[in-house]
């Protein structure tokens, strides 16, 4: 009832409400889209693609493109790799952020502030790229798998979230309880924090997963080795820089026949190029309904200034 | 004095030092792995900086690199492309940061949507291109702009227009880039702001109506005021990595015909470090860099400080 009484009122007021719907409307539609021409562009006749009578619906339904990606090695690949650095790295990140963050949120341990400016500090300043690889490089850890999963093992904005959620959501008192009936400081973060702070280990394993998925740059300085790439790097190869998907090479063209084929194959190229960027984000979006209202969490516990 | 430093309650005696050491390490067993990884990782290469000031060698270490002062940083302002970097590094940030508003009125917009289902449908949506890959982001942009295949092309074509090879274009650089990057990031970037609107109070409002106010007038002197510390913040945070641009971002968008608009500071110390193996002179480049950010953030903090009760320190 208030509702109604606060939108309707005057012609403006009525221009507003159409305008607000509009452009909001609009906004998603036009966040949308291109992921939908993705999925109708992949499952499309690719001569109907590369002519661009594909619009808003599928043009003659083939799975081509799909058959000729998935028989290509390098993406899977890269898929098992990065689905090893992302598990590994994860779990190297939380092991590093949910106990420091929880010693970080204990007012009472002796130079907090100055531990904390510690990790403050490298929010705004680092060495830069060159003297990071040179370190790596000394520890010889470029060329090796552990580089992927130690690189970004800490991310002191997640540190400073986490640390927020252990301030506010879990009360002191329990923890004097615990101390009261002789447990120490280091059985309490195991017996009582850990068991409360579900959500925020979800939310911190969500956002490092997703930053390791979607990471190319770290492996492109530091690996060389095709066998150790990650899914991003193989996508970057074949839709930045162009190199061809078919997993075997082209034969040159002699007969009218082979012509006709190789025709075939470059329009097949593009629509191959959406059947893997389908295929490289469908984990993501997959998920995405389930996890979405976690991320909205952490953005929120993270806005928490504290 | 001497009398209370001696007593074991005084907060300088070496008692109550001992008895919060004691108190802490357990503590501190917990922050250790976390602490190690910073000081590895983050420390040791903020102390290999200083190889910006020395002839760096592999074979004789960072100490064992000779000293030469400034002499790469002088070599870097006096390189003839240095103001096109520059030009080129501050026009596609300042380009992007003149889009920081798009958030915050999408963001009152939504705010005015009364059916709940219709919001967060939309806000699912808009929240989505967040969780793709700046890898995946930038194949959809070239493919969706490619000039034959490219639905964009298409639908030039269609309307009438001629077709343009735009990723090949150095004037459409930023254009792409920032507004690729608004496409990514515009729901994402909403959800502080939605959710301090929903704190704004509901009496406020009828308030104003009573006032007289229409809906207008209502955003703009409650919810915008309301949500200002929020705005402020977030701006804070876009300055200090002001001339630190989406780096990997540029580098997959680039192709040898844009460089002239798309080569910054940051694509730059890559090529000639990593690629071009000139360790010392693109850690000078890169610690301009970073210098330089920080005075725009300090800058940027003080100035907000001034003209607001909100700032980051």
């Amino acid at each position: 009832m208030k509702k109604r009484t606060l939108t309707q009122t005057t012609p403006g007021d009525k221009l507003m409400t159409f305008v607000v719907y509009f452009v909001t409307i609009l906004v998603a539609l036009i966040c949308l889209y291109p992921l939908y021409f993705t999925v109708i562009a992949s499952i499309s006749d690719p001569y109907a693609v590369y002519t661009g009578k594909v619009s808003f619906f599928p043009v003659g339904f083939t799975l081509d493109s799909y058959k000729e990606v998935i028989k290509n090695d390098q993406i899977w690949q890269g898929y098992a790799n990065t689905t090893f650095y992302t598990v590994v790295g994860t779990m190297f990140n939380l092991a590093l952020t949910i106990p420091g963050a929880y010693a970080l949120s204990k007012q009472k341990m002796f130079g907090r502030g100055f531990l904390m400016m510690l990790f403050v500090v490298t929010m705004y300043f680092s060495g830069g790229m060159i003297p990071t690889y040179i370190l790596y490089k000394n520890l010889h850890l470029v060329d090796t798998r552990a580089i992927l999963c130690i690189v970004g093992g800490l991310s002191v904005y997640n540190l400073i979230v986490t640390r927020t959620y252990f301030q506010n959501s879990i009360s002191e008192e329990l923890y004097e309880a615990a101390r009261i009936d002789g447990a120490n400081e280091l059985r309490i973060f195991w017996n009582f924090a850990l068991p409360l702070s579900g959500p925020i280990i979800a939310v911190m394993a969500l956002y490092y997963a997703v930053g390791h998925w979607g990471s190319y740059f770290s492996a492109m300085i530091y690996v060389t080795k095709t066998s150790y790439q990650p899914l991003q790097l193989v996508l970057r190869r074949i839709l930045i820089l162009n190199e061809t998907a078919f997993a075997e090479t082209m034969d040159l063209a002699v007969s009218d026949e082979e012509l006709a084929a190789a025709a075939r194959r470059s329009y097949l190229a593009t629509t191959m190029k959406y059947s893997l960027v389908f295929i490289a984000s469908a984990p993501m979006l997959a998920a995405y309904p389930f996890v979405q209202k976690f991320f909205v969490k952490g953005v929120m516990v993270g806005s928490l200034k504290g | 004095m001497a009398a209370t430093y001696a007593h074991s309650n005084s907060p300088r005696g070496i008692h109550y030092l001992a008895k919060r050491l004691r108190e802490s390490w357990q503590w501190y067993l917990l922050l250790l792995p976390a602490l190690a990884y910073i000081i590895i990782f983050e420390y040791g290469p903020m102390y290999g900086v200083q190889i910006a000031f020395r002839n760096y060698r592999p074979t004789r270490g960072i100490w064992g690199s000779d000293w030469v002062g400034l002499k790469h940083m002088i070599r870097f302002f006096q390189y003839p492309y240095f103001w096109m970097m520059i030009k080129n590094t501050l026009s596609i940030t300042l380009y992007s940061l003149a889009t920081f508003p798009c958030a915050i009125i999408f963001a009152l917009m939504l705010n005015e949507i009364g059916v709940l289902k219709v919001k967060k449908s939309i806000q699912m949506l808009t929240y989505m291109p967040h969780f793709l890959s700046e890898v995946v982001v930038c194949s959809l942009v070239i493919l969706f702009l490619d000039r034959t295949t490219g639905p964009i092309n298409n639908m030039i074509a269609a309307l009438g227009g001629t077709r343009s090879n735009f990723i090949a274009d150095p004037n459409a650089f930023s254009t792409i880039f920032v507004w690729s990057g608004v496409w990514q990031n515009l729901g994402w970037n909403s959800i502080l702001y939605i959710s301090a609107l929903t704190a704004v109070p509901m009496e406020l409002h009828e308030a104003a109506r009573i006032d007289g106010a229409n809906r207008f007038q209502i955003i703009w002197h409650i919810n915008l005021p309301s949500i200002l510390p929020t705005i402020i913040i977030t701006f804070l945070l876009r300055m200090g990595g002001l001339m630190s641009v989406g780096f990997s971002k540029i580098y997959l968008l680039q192709n040898s015909l844009n460089l002239d608009t798309s080569t910054v500071i940051s694509t730059y110390v890559y090529e000639i470090g990593l690629l071009g193996g000139q360790f010392s002179y693109s850690t000078a480049i890169g610690l301009f860099n970073n210098v330089v950010n920080i005075i725009i953030l300090l800058l940027a903090n003080k100035i907000t400080s001034l003209v607001s009760e909100t700032s980051l320190f």
